[in-house]
């Protein structure tokens, strides 16, 4: 047991840092295949613009709400088109885009916002965590929508004023979360020992709270992603979103969503690929509290590491 | 048929975990007779605790496997009987108490409905039921059973919820009582009432008791008869006498060789300048004082212990002195300076002098840092300690010093055992040089004959780098060998002080007599002779 575990030591000492992180998702096909997707989906936001936008825009009234599965006015017709006869596939790529731009910004926005507001508001004094608190309430009592239609009536819709509003209302969710469990992490013991040793306190959130909250926070951001994708759409559905010709997955859905009776293709696609994405995320953010955590990474290397077996040899 | 009353032959449990299947117990056979008491004494993993569950039924299977054996009670084999047959033994039949009565007890039910419950749920009527109950609330010795039947669990200190398990389990008058490491949450004190409880209550019904415990003087203090256990086999077997005085196996040697408080005393009192001096330090919580006015001298290189029961306030003012807590009254000196008037950056330089090894190494070591990250960290924080070229060196040099490998560096908390972790906690306190230690209960979580061994590496460290020792303890034994004075704490306020040797063979006042009085020898004959007087 300690030879293997001292092999593996070694192994990863002299290997790059990065090797030991791809045996890892070896190990995991489904958070492999998650990774392969998210990589797909980055490529379609980067480059997706620059070859399928003339394709995507480019009308075709004969070809309106053409079914899927048939390649006879071309590949990217494939999984047919919507109401003004533009390809789907191609709109769904160039879509990601903005997509991704929009969901990725308000999550990360709001995650680092509110895990810093929320350490605060769990580490310092009493006072200030009140103060922070009744803020997150009042966010969270206002509903967030309305907030959204208020704030965005005032200022012109564009990605970057979308990412604001999406993210303000998302704020309380990693707020009330990351103070919760610091409360909790602050009385554990190595704090404690932390303190005694004389450390300051950036060094003991950074270096002995966060790594704990983190793993929480990233479940949470991951199915946050979803969230605020529809959010987004709803948004973009009430015309102040998102604006044609610009297009992202939420748009897609709910433009689709008239015509469901007659062709669900339209909604069932940008569907799918919001479904996807989040799964793929989810999967990935399993793989990684599991690869982060010292404790639990052995499922991963692949050596049949027993922790209880071990504390025989003291 | 055998005339025992319940007996286990060749008993062998597997757990199929993630790793492979673990043998948790290797062929154990043991039997209990009406009105003995058997004692299972084992380290922890040793597997004392599984034949146990194994005859309630406890065991999950899966992950768990009886494979092997037969558990004989009343002429049936426990093992082969349906779930619907073990219910109605249970309780009935044969009943157990656990370690902490606070998890046992359901938090949302009052006392007196909880314990009524176990006749109830048997058939009987309710009102036989609260009858007895009160009988019973009454012979465990909890004052005004009628009132303290309406109580909720919270509302009673640790021993007396104990009590409360004990007089649930007997509601049915079992044949067999199952007691699972009783007395291991209490104080000596109340640990020593609930045994006598338990012994008088045994010769009352004529049960048979069956103790699983890590103590050799519970052992000593109620067995007839023990079952040593080590690794999953039973190693020996005897009268309680037997084993203590004339043990066969080797482990059961080291086990008895390594109980505390044999040792030859040590000298206390110091002739060296005082290092830490606490004048009338006193702190309160709200309006609840936890520490009154303490005062004490530290001299450079002494070692200082403090006992005293749970809420005594011992930790309180270790908490203090070391800035944890902010104090709300007094003084402490360190070399002559007051350590609770210092700025912020005076103290920061003032910390690395004196450090701390906390109780419970599993929680007080980070679980996502390695082992080098631990120990280096301190250097991160105090800068001019140690250049950083230097660290990977220093790190190995502190593990070898506290009897680990050089290349334990790089693995986690996790990778090792009790004992190995809490020398993990203590070579990051050493990384620092301090001048003095703080162990608060720092061997109490260990196994007895680990204990013995960072007492001997906290011992090697006192003579060769003259570190002053703090040693927070409420085991008396341990402290009997290992330390040079001894301040006696009740109620927050200190009590005693004085020499080793002047508390533990001339103790002054009635509260360190009975503390002392309460502690449990692990000789039976010794302790046989203590219950006479």
């Amino acid at each position: 047991m300690i030879e293997t575990l001292s092999n593996a030591d070694q192994a990863s000492r002299t290997s790059p840092r990065l090797l030991p992180a791809v045996r890892m998702l070896w190990r995991d096909k489904f958070a492999l295949a998650a990774a392969i997707f998210l990589l797909v989906a980055a490529g379609c936001a980067i480059f997706g613009h620059t070859f399928l936008s003339d394709a995507a825009s480019s009308q075709n009234l004969r070809g309106r709400n053409s079914p899927p599965f048939s390649v006879e006015q071309g590949w990217l017709f494939i999984l047919g088109a919507d109401a003004l006869g533009r390809p789907l596939l191609a709109r769904i790529i160039v879509a990601a885009r903005n997509t991704l731009m929009i969901a990725g910004g308000a999550v990360l926005c709001s995650m680092a916002v509110g895990a810093a507001l929320g350490l605060v508001a769990g580490y310092t004094s009493k006072f200030v965590s009140q103060v922070i608190m009744r803020l997150a309430d009042v966010i969270m009592s206002f509903p967030s929508l309305l907030l959204a239609v208020i704030v965005l009536y005032m200022l012109p819709p564009s990605v970057t004023n979308l990412v604001i509003v999406l993210a303000i209302t998302r704020i309380p969710v990693y707020l009330r979360t990351t103070r919760a469990e610091v409360l909790e992490i602050r009385e554990r013991m190595f704090v404690q020992a932390a303190k005694v040793m004389g450390a300051s306190h950036l060094r003991i959130i950074f270096r002995h709270i966060l790594p704990i909250v983190a793993p929480t926070l990233l479940t949470i951001a991951t199915l946050d992603f979803a969230f605020v994708m529809l959010a987004e759409s709803s948004l973009s559905f009430l015309g102040i979103g998102i604006q044609p010709p610009d297009i992202t997955w939420g748009l897609m859905v709910s433009q689709g969503r008239p015509y469901l009776s007659t062709a669900w293709w339209l909604a069932f696609w940008p569907g799918l690929a919001i479904i996807l994405t989040t799964l793929s995320l989810n999967l990935l953010s399993n793989w990684m509290r599991v690869a982060l955590d010292p404790v639990q990474r052995w499922r991963l290397e692949g050596t049949s590491q027993n922790n209880s077996a071990e504390t025989a040899n003291d | 048929m055998t005339d025992h009353l319940l007996e286990v032959r060749d008993l062998s449990v597997r757990f199929h975990t993630a790793a492979g299947a673990v043998d948790a117990v290797k062929n154990v056979s043991w039997h209990l007779d009406r009105g003995e008491t058997l004692a299972i004494l084992g380290e922890s993993g040793s597997g004392k605790s599984v034949s146990a569950s194994a005859i309630m039924n406890l065991i999950d299977c899966p992950p768990g496997e009886v494979w092997k054996g037969e558990i004989i009670f009343e002429g049936r084999d426990l093992l082969k009987i349906t779930a619907e047959e073990h219910r109605q033994l249970n309780g009935k039949r044969i009943a157990m108490i656990f370690q902490d009565p606070l998890s046992h007890l359901n938090p949302v039910y009052r006392v007196g409905w909880q314990i009524i419950e176990t006749m109830t749920a048997h058939g009987r009527p309710a009102p036989a039921a609260r009858q007895r109950a009160l009988e019973l609330i009454a012979r465990v010795g909890i004052p005004d059973p009628e009132h303290a039947m309406t109580k909720f669990p919270h509302e009673f200190s640790g021993g007396q919820r104990q009590r409360l398990m004990i007089a649930m389990a007997l509601m049915l008058k079992p044949d067999i009582l199952i007691a699972d490491e009783p007395t291991t949450a209490l104080d000596v004190t109340i640990q020593a009432e609930v045994l006598a409880l338990l012994r008088e209550l045994q010769a009352e019904t004529g049960m048979g008791l069956l103790l699983i415990t890590h103590d050799l003087g519970v052992v000593a203090e109620t067995a007839d008869r023990v079952v040593v256990m080590n690794a999953g086999q039973v190693v020996e077997t005897g009268t309680a006498r037997q084993v203590y005085h004339n043990p066969q196996h080797p482990y059961t040697r080291k086990l008895i060789a390594a109980a505390p408080g044999k040792g030859e005393m040590r000298v206390g009192g110091s002739s060296r300048p005082p290092l830490l001096e606490a004048r009338s330090v006193s702190k309160t919580y709200g309006d609840v004082p936890a520490l009154k006015e303490a005062n004490f001298t530290l001299h450079a290189g002494q070692t200082l212990a403090i006992v005293g029961e749970s809420g005594s306030g011992k930790s309180t003012l270790a908490r203090t002195i070391l800035q944890l807590e902010t104090p709300t009254g007094g003084e402490a000196l360190w070399k002559g300076e007051d350590l609770f008037k210092m700025g912020r950056k005076q103290l920061f330089s003032l910390r690395r002098q004196m450090q701390m090894v906390f109780q419970d190494p599993t929680q007080s070591l980070n679980p996502r840092m390695s082992v080098f990250e631990l120990i280096s960290e301190a250097w991160a924080i105090h800068k001019d300690l140690v250049p950083k070229s230097q660290w990977r060196d220093r790190v190995a040099d502190l593990l070898m010093q506290v009897g680990l490998h050089a290349d334990h560096a790089q693995r986690y908390p996790h990778q090792f055992s009790g004992g190995q972790r809490q020398r993990i906690a203590i070579a990051r306190a050493l990384a620092l040089e301090p001048e003095l230690i703080v162990c608060d209960e720092a061997v109490s979580a260990l196994d007895v004959s680990i204990q013995a061994q960072v007492i001997e590496l906290l011992n090697r460290l006192r003579t060769e780098l003259g570190i002053a020792f703090l040693f927070i303890a409420h085991d008396l034994p341990v402290v009997r060998d290992f330390a040079d004075d001894v301040i006696v704490m009740q109620n927050g306020r200190i009590v005693e002080i004085g020499t080793a040797r002047q508390i533990f063979n001339n103790p002054q006042q009635p509260y360190t007599r009975r503390l002392l009085a309460a502690g449990l020898e692990p000789d039976p004959d010794i302790q046989a002779a203590r219950r006479k007087a």
